[in-house]
């Protein structure tokens, strides 16, 4: 690809330079310029219709990669992701976008599956909309381990050649397939919301946001294969338990040249407060500075046990000590994605938003109507979140 | 112990945003900073040294105007700073920066710890750390939330994942990204300020590093971004107006109609 801008059209009107979202256009002497480092060779530039003496074009240089013969590669994968023996459920929200993918190309969904005495899970993720199944055993693998595991994935890979491989944004897929996709040598986009095929080119438009969800931007992988992606988690619907459904399930076994595991899991810690998992949960109460001090997160925990939900927590209220790290939404914390956001006493600073901003409804509660958080509400209560939170409790209660 | 801090310079986020108009990036008077997360590994590095002696060398690939955050780097603690830059590396996703900055880092010779942030707030990836992992055949611990121990070749750390942590030991040379639990980054001492207005910071091209060309910038770079846009706005939706009885009450009654209750 190259960004070809024709001196003998361009007569330094800079119009480009405003069509450039990434401001890597200037006019300098009468001639568009464009900064290397500033430009993602999006192509918004060379639009049809953006300069009016056409004298800007991209130019797809780069034709398709020598190394790789895209129409070896076919059906979409699903990394189905396990700890403790059980699916995670994000990899049935993959397996529902999975199977609208792959049909749409006319192929299959297969699961993979890495774990120690797994493979009577296999059967579930057939009725849950895997064609097949690989299953992968041995006892090293009983704990995510990022060496071994991506050695195998890419190993397999090599072998059935995936056109699409799906895992969930979490902290073991982020950890495992950018290795796994260094190793294949393809492209990977990282914590898509949506993904959908182009009518055209067959290629998998991946969308995400980025920026702290400021922009969202679409990425193609055109001359790698597989296409590979991560998936926020509960953006996409589950897909449905069909117990009629049949599938294949293909054993593979751990090879020496997966290598051996140069780190290891000494032992498994949960926090085991039911309110602590905010990315799995469906409903979040969250406080911040307004909650005034650690003894008032009480107030949250009631509220989270009788809507049935897990608290969060801004940074401000986690930097004070209020609450642990693990609480923390936002872009030096987690990005959530529940039905409901309740923030209790937060602001709503932009660092905030970015990781909470996608909710279906956001209740703020807050003294001050014109805090960001109270804009942006679908149900803004204003007034003193300690009169407000104990009476909502209590009538959740009833 | 030689450890090797890995830092990108990044917009400052929270101002950031599209013009609705233009459907350009305003970055008008956007502060250039070194990306959150990693100034917590580059205090965890610090730390590293203070306890076990060693060097920090702290790099960056970008343009020459990233060298202002490695000169930050350098008052912060680093020993010394690196700036990978060359208009070869132009466009690069995340498996060709992974692979630039790892000829940089072999260039830098023996290795004992790579530390990155969790992942940049521009791009929020995550790839980059695991990505030079693989390139120099090394393992690896992200999320990293406290290093518990060094000792005879082997690190152990608290992993953060979504339920809680995992204890992980792994051999060393190792790269691990970090959170922001792992620590308090320090502030600049007069002696570090001082260090770092006299700094010498080379610039390495891609040619001084042995770098492949085919595996740089746009050549290098399997995706592609196809198109930028402003997400659909959040609308504001209803005041509750009352007594906090009365705010409760409503409050109860739209999240049954909505049926959430
Ligand atoms: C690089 C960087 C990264 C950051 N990352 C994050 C992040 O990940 N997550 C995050 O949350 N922040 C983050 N921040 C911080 C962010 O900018 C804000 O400072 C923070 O979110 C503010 O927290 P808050 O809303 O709890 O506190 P405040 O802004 O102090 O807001 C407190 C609110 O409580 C209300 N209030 C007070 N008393 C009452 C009462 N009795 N009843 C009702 N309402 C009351 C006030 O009206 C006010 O609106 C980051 C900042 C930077 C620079
Ligand atoms: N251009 C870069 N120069 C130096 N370090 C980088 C660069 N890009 C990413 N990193 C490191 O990799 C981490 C993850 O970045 P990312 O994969 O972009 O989210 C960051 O926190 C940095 O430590």
């Amino acid at each position: 690809m190259a960004l070809i801008i024709h001196k003998d059209k361009c007569v330094g009107c800079g119009v480009c330079v405003e069509s450039c979202p990434f401001n890597a256009l200037s006019i300098v002497e009468r001639l568009a310029i464009v900064d290397g480092s500033a430009c993602t060779m999006c192509g918004a530039c060379a639009k049809e219709g953006v300069c009016p003496f056409e004298a800007i074009e991209m130019v797809k240089a780069t034709e398709a990669n020598p190394d790789v013969n895209l129409d070896d590669y076919k059906n979409v994968w699903v990394f189905a992701e396990q700890k403790k023996g059980k699916i995670q459920s994000v990899v049935y929200e993959l397996l529902g976008k999975g199977q609208e993918l792959a049909k749409t190309r006319g192929q299959e969904v297969w699961a993979i599956l890495l774990g120690k005495n797994i493979a009577d899970k296999a059967q579930e993720l057939i009725h849950r909309g895997a064609d097949k199944v690989i299953v992968v055993e041995d006892d090293s693998l009983e704990n995510f381990e990022d060496g071994v595991y991506s050695k195998v994935i890419t190993r397999l890979c090599k072998k059935y050649k995936p056109e699409i491989v799906l895992t969930g944004a979490t902290t073991v897929g982020r950890a495992l397939i950018p290795r796994v996709a260094v190793q294949v040598g393809t492209g990977l986009t990282a914590d898509c919301t949506g993904l959908e095929i182009d009518k055209e080119s067959g290629l998998l438009r991946q969308t995400r946001p980025a920026f702290g969800g400021n922009i969202m931007a679409t990425i193609l992988c055109p001359n790698h294969r597989p296409q590979m992606s991560t998936v926020r988690h509960k953006v996409m619907p589950e897909a449905e338990t069909d117990t009629s459904r049949t599938g294949e399930v293909i054993t593979e076994a751990l090879l020496e040249e997966d290598g051996f595991s140069r780190s290891r899991v000494l032992e498994v810690v949960e926090i085991l407060e039911d309110t602590v998992n905010i990315t799995e949960a469906d409903i979040i109460v969250s406080g911040g500075r307004g909650m005034k001090g650690p003894e008032n997160f009480e107030l949250l925990h009631d509220l989270a046990k009788a809507i049935g939900g897990a608290v969060g927590a801004s940074r401000a209220s986690v930097d004070e000590g209020w609450i642990p790290y693990s609480h923390q939404v936002g872009q030096t914390g987690k990005t959530v994605n529940p039905k409901v956001y309740i923030a209790c006493g937060i602001s709503g600073q932009i660092q905030h938003l970015i990781g909470m901003q996608s909710a279906d409804v956001i209740i703020a509660i807050n003294k001050d109507p014109d805090a960001p958080m109270m804009k942006i509400a679908t149900y803004a209560l204003c007034g003193d979140l300690f009169e407000i939170i104990p009476e909502l409790t209590k009538q959740l209660s009833k | 112990m030689n450890i090797v801090v890995c830092l990108k310079q990044v917009p400052d986020s929270g101002d950031v945003k599209i013009n609705p108009e233009t459907k350009t990036l305003m970055r008008e008077g956007v502060d250039a900073v070194i990306n959150p997360f990693d100034c917590y590994a580059l205090e965890e590095g610090v730390r590293l040294k203070e306890r076990f002696g060693g060097t920090v060398t702290a790099i960056s690939m970008g343009p020459p105007q990233a060298e202002k955050a490695l000169r930050e780097a350098i008052s912060l603690g680093a020993d010394k700073a690196v700036l990978v830059s060359d208009r070869a590396f132009a466009g690069s996703d995340t498996l060709a920066t992974s692979y630039a900055l790892s000829t940089a880092i072999k260039k830098l010779g023996d290795v004992d710890i790579i530390i990155t942030g969790k992942q940049a707030i521009d791009g929020d990836t995550a790839q980059v750390g695991p990505g030079i992992a693989v390139h120099l055949d090394m393992p690896q611990i992200t999320y990293v939330r406290k290093i518990e121990e060094v000792a005879d070749g082997k690190i152990r750390a608290e992993r953060m994942n979504e339920e809680g942590y995992d204890i992980v030991e792994a051999d060393m040379p190792v790269l691990i990204s970090v959170v922001k639990e792992i620590n308090e980054p320090r502030i600049a001492s007069l002696k570090g300020k001082m260090a770092a207005r006299k700094a010498e910071i080379p610039t390495w091209t891609a040619e001084f590093v042995g770098a492949d060309p085919k595996q740089l910038g746009l050549d290098g770079s399997p995706t592609m971004v196809v198109e930028v846009f402003a997400p659909p706005a959040r609308q504001g939706g209803k005041r509750l107006e009352g007594e906090p009885a009365d705010m409760a009450e409503q409050l109860v009654n739209e999240l049954k109609e909505l049926q959430i209750l």
